[in-house]
């Protein structure tokens, strides 16, 4: 059984203009264990689909889907209290702006502490011991000292990790990441890649990466879903995706790619694939 | 002096140096940063270079000096074979005219109140004597230039896309006929499409224009397609500096090699043996 499993989502805002649809039919499934990269430009649909899943998005949101299993439990049609117990304990989310995701009013002890007490119902002390073990894990300097500090303290990859800490602090099942290093330098970058990576083998737990950087996907992923305009166009392995894209979108992604150039201009994607028709023989 | 004009210099940097001071308080004494280290280098017409570093290493400082828009504290700054006088009041305006800048943010660089026309129009009203009627028949030849076309003339900056508005940007800074581009990050902020787009449009108006380009980037495999030289700095210092082919073949600096293993590789052989790498972990 996979861990988390979405059957045709959809989901749709109303505009002016009438409805408009950011997820069209989307599918995809995650293991336990298991490594899913979903990769789009911005307006594919990418976070919009895993915020339905969190169930982040405002009431004029309007979603539907066939079906939406986590480990079997239906988390469509779940009450508010119950998804609160659910998530930030099962499934949890990091968001690409980490100095932005943290309280500034707190420090991010309290912060982390909130997770622990509220999920898992530890006393103070319990609390601040897993705190402490909790930013060693993620590889911060001083943690007992670090626990004072308030956000604006520190880097952006130190709130970044501490982000991460606050994720895995009651040991999820998913994690969510959603663009986790793009507002990050190529060296904090790697050095984030490389916790999240090594938590994930040693937790077992189910990793989605949102990311719209091809070079994040080849250096993560287990299985990569591409996605374009809200819908799928295409689900593969990593390897095979790179080797042999079967989407004419995903050829022209790589194509773009500026280490893919050939001769002194860039192949860009309309050359490949025109956004306006629907494209051919992609599975949805 | 005749020397430098006869040879093919645009532009030449000596030991160029920016301090910034931080006040000091009753008890706190005054701080000096030195954002930018005494960084020397010559860039021939008609050529790229490529500044490389993260984020407070000093290469905005760096773009912000040879746009006039920061003094530099010490150091000679000698632009088409004229030594400048960057000190406020004795820069001419035919110097102003030959470099213009790029900024990052498309969002952030356009007045929103202000439409395409008149965007593109106002240098040429501060800086030229030309009618109504040629400022605009200018505006809409450089619109047709950058892919764009004389219907978005009058249309506000909301009204496009990212890339769209990165065009804009670039056409605003080409409408005094510059020589020297200052880049500060130009496709950061696009997508992987629209940044293939952009760079295309960079290499045609280069070769049209005989332009000399100063590309500020993090994103080494834009640095790698883009540029012929390459500088990288670190600390405000450039700690490496180069053709772009000794660059990356062989890196001589630490930071630089560390730059270089951060980078995500997106070929084949790469995921191939992280794949295997994994199989081999999750077997043992």
């Amino acid at each position: 059984m996979a861990l988390l499993q979405i059957d045709n989502l959809t989901v749709e805002f109303e505009t002016a203009s009438g409805w408009f649809r950011a997820v069209d039919g989307v599918s995809m499934s995650v293991n336990s264990g298991e490594v899913l990269a979903i990769v789009g430009e911005s307006g594919s649909g990418k976070s919009v689909a895993m915020l339905a899943v969190m169930g982040l998005l405002p009431w004029t949101a309007k979603i539907t889907a066939d079906r939406m299993l986590f480990e079997g439990r239906d988390i469509q049609n779940i009450g508010a209290s119950e998804r609160r117990k659910l998530i930030g304990k099962e499934i949890a989310m990091i968001f690409q702006e980490p100095i932005a995701s943290l309280n500034p009013c707190f420090t991010v002890g309290f912060q982390i502490e909130e997770v622990l007490r509220i999920h898992l119902g530890l006393d103070k002390k319990a609390r601040r011991e897993r705190a402490i073990e909790l930013f060693r894990q993620v590889g911060l300097p001083n943690p007992e000292e670090r626990l004072n500090h308030f956000p604006h303290q520190m880097s952006g990859g130190q709130c970044q990790r501490v982000m991460i800490a606050i994720a895995i602090a009651c040991d999820p099942k998913l994690l969510i990441a959603d663009e986790p290093t793009t507002a990050l330098d190529v060296t904090i970058q790697k050095q984030i890649l490389d916790l999240l990576m090594s938590l994930q083998a040693k937790n077992g737990m189910g990793l989605i990466m949102i990311t719209h950087d091809m070079g994040v996907v080849a250096e993560t992923a287990d299985r990569v879903v591409v996605q374009y305009k809200g819908k799928k166009m295409e689900e593969a392995d990593v390897l095979s995706l790179f080797e042999n894209p079967k989407s004419n979108y995903t050829k022209a992604l790589l194509a773009a790619l500026p280490e893919n150039a050939t001769g002194d201009r860039l192949t860009t994607v309309s050359q490949y694939f025109d956004g306006t028709h629907e494209p051919a023989g992609t599975s949805a | 002096m005749t020397d430098i004009k006869k040879s093919n210099t645009m532009l030449e940097v000596r030991d160029i140096k920016r301090d910034y001071e931080l006040p000091g308080g009753l008890f706190k004494p005054k701080k000096i940063i030195h954002a930018v280290k005494g960084v020397s280098f010559s860039l021939e017409r008609g050529k790229t270079l490529a500044i490389v570093g993260e984020s407070g290493c000093g290469k905005s400082t760096l773009a912000r000096m040879l746009t006039f828009i920061d003094e530099p504290t010490s150091g000679d700054l000698i632009i088409d074979g004229e030594k400048t006088d960057t000190r406020p009041g004795h820069l001419t305006p035919e110097m102003r005219q030959k470099v213009q800048i790029v900024f990052q943010n498309p969002y952030g660089s356009l007045n929103p109140r202000q439409k395409i026309g008149d965007v593109l129009g106002e240098p040429l009203l501060i800086n030229t004597k030309f009618s109504a009627a040629e400022r605009r028949e200018r505006a809409n030849e450089m619109l047709v230039k950058v892919g764009l076309g004389p219907e978005h003339y009058n249309r506000y900056p909301h009204m496009f896309s990212g890339g769209q508005r990165q065009r804009i940007a670039i056409a605003r800074a080409l409408m005094m006929n510059p020589k020297l581009l200052v880049l500060d990050e130009p496709v950061s902020a696009l997508d992987l499409s629209v940044q293939a787009q952009v760079l295309n449009l960079l290499a045609d108006l280069q070769d049209e224009f005989g332009l000399t380009y100063v590309f500020i980037s993090h994103d080494l495999s834009v640095v790698r397609y883009i540029a012929d030289e390459v500088m990288v700095m670190y600390f405000g210092e450039a700690v490496e500096y180069g053709t772009r082919d000794e660059v990356f073949s062989d890196p001589k600096h630490e930071y630089t090699r560390t730059l270089f293993a951060a980078t995500p590789r997106a070929d084949v052989e790469s995921i191939r043996a992280r794949v295997a790498r994994k199989k081999t972990a999750s077997a043992a």
